[in-house]
């Protein structure tokens, strides 16, 4: 039985902040950063946006691509490292607003930034197991990093959904795997409200050595290799590491230029390769087949394997392509009001 | 306690899926959903959802919120009609409220409304954005 997604959608804010903005206030030098990680500027939430708001929005797009009965729904998972309830599911007020409860298995997850395609690597399995018709898996995340810290020029939000089932699929679920290690490279504990890093050690050890192994691993058990996917996207924490990974493997720009949303994005943490994965899938032609590979600090990266089919065609213009959220309707904010939407500015009783 | 989450809940088919009463013997929708039409007293309902899009019918802007909206001001509040006819109270959001005109064409988001400060309950619903 062949099994894959029946639907897909996006959500992206409006607002975005230059990354010159932020270094000015910090005294940093932004085009070292423009120019070293390749970031130029991120999307910022507003107060009334969060993790749930981003992934109904997103999950809506994908139920009307995939023209189904949201009550075929058997299973939803949230990844998200920027829950807005630390006790209560995400997706408790997703499959609410959709209108896919009661008969639902409902669970959070949470793995850096892959939590998304841990969500989507599960719902995949629930659905080729035979236990649900329709699972839904979304990444989603108002990621923070701490002012002034690195992480504050790449920490942006975004969301992607996807519906997964067996039936009129726009693209078929070929391979997906999953290479995993205890890496502490970036971590948040309990109460904290800003994550800590391991600066360099984030990058060699962690990053790439997780995404190579699962790309490797993925085209091994799948029996490809870089030249037979029209497109690739890996997990973008800023602009440069995913191009570097691509290269090292094989992959051209040309391949991996679709889902590199990074660089006028920033780091949407789960939802990063997922998004992109949308981007790809706005334009993919049927046949097209499409490597992914996310990565989670802590670490590990799950990998998948998608070709894309006919179906396609007749859903992608049913909601909003993820290049057109991205590059239009952009509202501007300075640095003062993004301290202020995301909450860093110490108010009065 | 601002938000009491028992009511919260209850109106989670009106916040949540824009979910609608439309009278079998009439057509008339009411929103939210009620037991009797306002225009024939008819008491037979079919549930429907709401179409989304609209335009914005009339609006103020707001200088000096209520408490739970304190930090958004200014912001705009207005009547928005969506296609079927039904008018719903809601902000707008996302956009520049010297922007906002009558007949502007909106579409409504799912979008954090009010929440019980930092450690109670958040309230969902929708609000109006450009469409």
């Amino acid at each position: 039985m062949s099994v894959g997604i029946v639907g897909y959608g996006s959500y992206v804010p409006r607002r975005r902040i230059k990354l010159p903005d932020i270094a000015r206030v910090w005294g940093a030098d932004a085009e070292s950063y423009e120019r070293g990680l390749e970031l130029h500027e991120k999307s910022v939430p507003a107060r009334d946006e969060d993790t749930i708001t981003m992934a109904v929005t997103a999950a809506r797009r994908a139920l009307k691509r995939a023209g189904i009965d949201p009550l075929t729904i058997g299973a939803v998972y949230v990844g998200s490292e920027s829950h807005p309830y630390a006790v209560k599911p995400s997706g408790t007020v997703l499959a609410e607003a959709l209108g896919a409860t009661p008969a639902v298995h409902c669970a959070d997850l949470e793995f850096a930034c892959k939590a998304g395609s841990e969500g989507m690597f599960i719902a995949a399995s629930l659905v080729k197991a035979g236990e649900v018709q329709h699972a839904l898996a979304v990444g989603a995340d108002t990621s923070q990093g701490a002012p002034g810290d690195a992480l504050e020029y790449s920490a942006a939000a975004g969301a992607a959904a996807f519906i997964f089932g067996a039936d009129k699929l726009v693209a078929t679920l070929d391979a997906q795997c999953s290479f995993m290690t205890d890496t502490p490279d970036f971590w948040r504990r309990e109460y904290m409200h800003y994550p800590r890093h391991a600066g360099r050690f984030t990058g060699e050890p962690a990053y790439f050595k997780h995404t190579l192994g699962a790309a490797k691993m993925l085209m091994e058990k799948s029996g490809t290799k870089p030249a037979d996917f029209a497109f690739a996207v890996f997990h973008q924490p800023n602009g440069k590491f995913p191009m570097r990974a691509g290269k090292m493997l094989g992959f051209t720009t040309e391949q991996m230029q679709q889902g590199w949303l990074s660089p006028w994005l920033g780091n949407t943490y789960s939802g990063a390769s997922p998004i992109g994965l949308t981007a790809i899938l706005d334009i993919a032609k049927p046949g097209d087949r499409i490597l992914m590979v996310s990565y989670g600090s802590g670490s590990g990266s799950d990998g998948f394997v998608w070709t894309v089919t006919p179906r396609i065609d007749e859903v992608r213009a049913l909601a909003p392509h993820t290049r057109v959220l991205l590059d239009t309707n952009k509202i501007y904010v300075d640095y003062g009001t993004y301290a202020k939407l995301r909450g860093k500015i110490r108010m009065g009783e | 306690m601002s938000l009491n989450p028992a009511r919260v809940a209850r109106e989670f088919p009106s916040r949540y899926r824009l979910e609608a009463a439309k009278c079998a013997g009439c057509g008339h929708v009411a929103f939210p959903a009620r037991l009797v039409c306002p225009a024939c007293r008819g008491t037979k309902h079919t549930a429907v959802t709401l179409d989304p899009a609209g335009k914005v019918l009339t609006f103020t802007v707001i200088h000096v919120p209520p408490a739970e909206f304190k930090g958004q001001a200014p912001y705009v509040l207005a009547v928005v009609e969506l296609a079927d006819g039904v008018r719903v109270t809601c902000q707008v959001a996302d956009v520049d409220p010297a922007a906002v005109k009558t007949g502007m064409p909106v579409s409504l988001e799912f979008r954090r409304i009010q929440e019980d400060g930092e450690a109670g309950v958040i309230a969902y619903g929708h609000k109006a954005v450009p469409a």
